[in-house]
């Protein structure tokens, strides 16, 4: 699987834009900017456990919340750098989403969805539950706050390593692994797959690029972790925006974390049906008309574009 | 001859002695014997079981689009409570609350075959997850429009039973609650009786099991769906209309935690059986009625994550739900 020259030259375009954008937006833009960025990294993670492996979660906000408490109290505590915190909230999702793979084997399909979506309900409970240690519904204030041009710097920078991070990953044996189970797990098993190790893996991955997206969350809150921060709709919404860019492909991604990250903010800018609750009839007739027009989401449409493009060439 | 009859014999009574029927039995003797004895103990049952008996009638509007989908509805919550909206809008104009009733089952009928013409049969055939991301779509919609109209704030109905209570030898019983649970029972029934004694009914079991043979003898696989969705809307409706019986206010989070609760219960029941859908309903309401009474750990803030915790040990041991059947795939 070797790179169109294209391909490589689209990525060199969009990095450069990216590089170039905060130079001409103001302060409030950038910091819009750079929630796109957080939404791209969750997503990519999203796409590598649904898209790739083949395995459903709509709990994906659970392990958002899991990397920003972990920055905010590391931050609390022990004042860590919030770089740091980062490589932490990678290192403690990692683990959590092996834990939750393990389970996760003996499930599959709507089974497994109720069990994900079983943690996207109980994050936010627990926390609330257990409040001297979790702050309760005041959430937890880290010890240090960034700019919106620190925070763009630094989810772009991060979706940037997340993507060629996770496209060298996939394109080598352990992509071929998880696309292997996702098409069938009995060819996959007979051909020398090992399935729960890689489909915990799988798990492990995707949830460590769910928690680095969460603590850049809890970032551009301030530096606050609030448990309505990290409700079920978080979870859906990061689905939606995986659909959106289309399952098994990172070509789309930009678009489905524009859709979940810019969208909603438009929407209740523009004046629209004369209230602010227009933005969710805005997002939810958009969500069902791109759903209705790319059942396969942005990233088929692009490999449409692609063979039409490339079929005159061929015989 | 006397062989095959004794073999007959046996699968009956491996068929009562299924270890999920002993348990369930065990279960109603321990609720039984408590009622007996303890007046808080009956009370809770009951009131558990009419909160039952709404997750009941949801989770099985979930079962009866998972059967004909295969998707989980996300938006059937929030289609449950524009409908209960209807209802109210229908009060306010002037209707008895029973008219209104009838005329919201009616609309909500309706609104489930217009969502499935419109928004899921286009994609139907082309991705799993894209009619699962249409449904987020419609919650987010639905949520929106009946935000729009009426606004985030409480309103009022009138009571359908009134608030009157009963006491029973000791035990308080409110006309609300047998009122919930003898009319969710009802409609079940009645949905019940119409699938398995009616052509529609058998022509709607055939589109959702077997589409392919369907067509093939003559059944409109299509039309069948739609009608299938828009029963499913007015299941929801009975649901939504007993919540707000039950708590008394109507505002645009009525069903989400509920919704939360019928998809649990409709798991535990095992997601293909509709009669699995009701009692898995019945016994979480129950259930979860009695440990919020006699378990201090489990406050109001962690129901939910518990009665989450106890289906997922369900389904370690059982990965298809209770009374669901283990899925062989040929290869």
């Amino acid at each position: 699987m070797r790179p169109s020259v294209s391909a490589l030259l689209t990525t060199a375009g969009c990095a450069a834009l990216l590089a170039l954008l905060p130079f001409a937006l103001s302060d409030y833009h950038r910091g819009l900017v750079a929630q796109v960025g957080i939404y791209f990294v969750a997503i990519l993670g999203l796409n590598i456990l649904v898209g790739y492996s083949g395995q459903i979660s709509i709990g994906h906000g659970a392990f958002m919340a899991i990397g920003g408490y972990t920055t905010a109290i590391m931050s609390r505590d022990h004042d860590t750098n919030l770089v740091l915190t980062m490589l932490l909230a990678f290192a403690v999702c990692f683990v959590a989403g092996l834990l939750l793979g393990l389970p996760a084997l003996r499930l599959s399909g709507v089974y497994l969805a109720l069990a994900t979506f079983a943690l996207a309900v109980s994050v936010p409970q627990i926390v609330l539950k257990f409040d001297k240690f979790l702050g309760g519904s005041n959430g937890v204030q880290s010890a240090r706050t960034v700019s919106h041009t620190w925070l763009y710097a630094a989810s772009w920078t991060t979706s940037a390593i997340a993507f060629v991070a996770a496209w060298l990953v996939l394109r080598g044996r352990v992509g071929r692994a998880f696309r292997a189970i996702r098409d069938s797990e009995v060819a996959a098993t007979s051909s020398g797959v090992e399935l729960p190790i890689y489909k915990t893996l799988a798990f492990g991955l995707s949830a460590a690029f769910a928690g680095v997206a969460g603590s850049l969350f809890v970032m551009g809150t301030n530096g606050f972790a609030q448990p309505n921060e990290f409700d079920v709709t978080l979870s859906l919404q990061l689905l939606v925006g995986a659909a959106v860019a289309g399952l098994g492909s990172l070509w789309g991604l930009p678009v489905g974390a524009a859709f979940v990250g810019l969208l909603p903010t438009i929407s209740k800018d523009t004046p629209l049906l004369g209230s602010s609750h227009g933005q969710d009839v805005v997002f939810g007739v958009l969500v069902v008309l791109v759903m209705l027009l790319l059942p396969q989401g942005f990233a088929g449409l692009l490999a449409r574009v692609s063979r039409l493009r490339t079929r005159p060439e061929s015989p | 001859m006397s062989a095959v009859a004794a073999t007959q014999q046996n699968r009956v009574a491996r068929a009562a002695f299924r270890p999920v029927n002993v348990l369930l039995l065990a279960a109603a003797i321990f609720l039984l014997v408590g009622s007996l004895t303890s007046q808080i103990f009956a009370q809770q049952t009951v009131a558990g079981l009419a909160q039952g008996a709404v997750y009941g009638s949801l989770a099985l509007a979930l079962v009866l689009i998972y059967r004909a989908t295969e998707v989980i509805n996300f938006a059937q919550g929030e289609l449950a409570m524009a409908t209960t909206y209807i209802a109210y809008q229908l009060i306010q104009w002037g209707l008895s609350y029973w008219l209104a009733f009838f005329l919201t089952l009616v609309i909500a009928f309706a609104l489930g075959v217009l969502i499935q013409v419109v928004a899921i049969r286009p994609v139907q055939h082309k991705s799993v997850i894209a009619v699962v991301i249409v449904t987020v779509g419609l919650f987010v919609l639905i949520d929106g429009l009946v935000t729009w109209k009426w606004g985030a704030d409480i309103k009022f109905m009138p009571a359908p039973f009134g608030q009157q209570v009963y006491h029973w030898g000791g035990v308080a019983i409110s006309r609300q609650d047998i009122g919930t649970l003898l009319l969710t029972v009802l409609t079940v029934v009645l949905l019940w009786v119409l699938f398995q004694f009616t052509k529609l009914g058998l022509g709607m079991r055939a589109a959702a099991l077997r589409p392919a043979e369907a067509v093939l003898v003559g059944v409109r696989v299509d039309r069948m769906l739609a009608i299938g969705w828009g029963l499913a809307a007015v299941l929801g409706a009975v649901a939504g209309l007993m919540t707000e019986a039950n708590q008394f206010i109507l505002q645009p989070s009525l069903m989400q935690a509920v919704l939360l609760y019928a998809f649990a219960a409709a798991v535990l029941g095992g997601l293909e059986s509709p009669a699995g859908a009701v009692v898995g309903g019945l016994m979480l309401g129950v259930f979860l009625n009695l440990v919020g009474q006699y378990v201090h750990f489990v406050t109001a803030q962690v129901r939910l994550p518990f009665a989450f915790a106890v289906l997922l040990a369900v389904l370690l041991v059982k990965p298809s739900g209770l009374f669901g059947r283990k899925v062989v795939r040929k290869v």
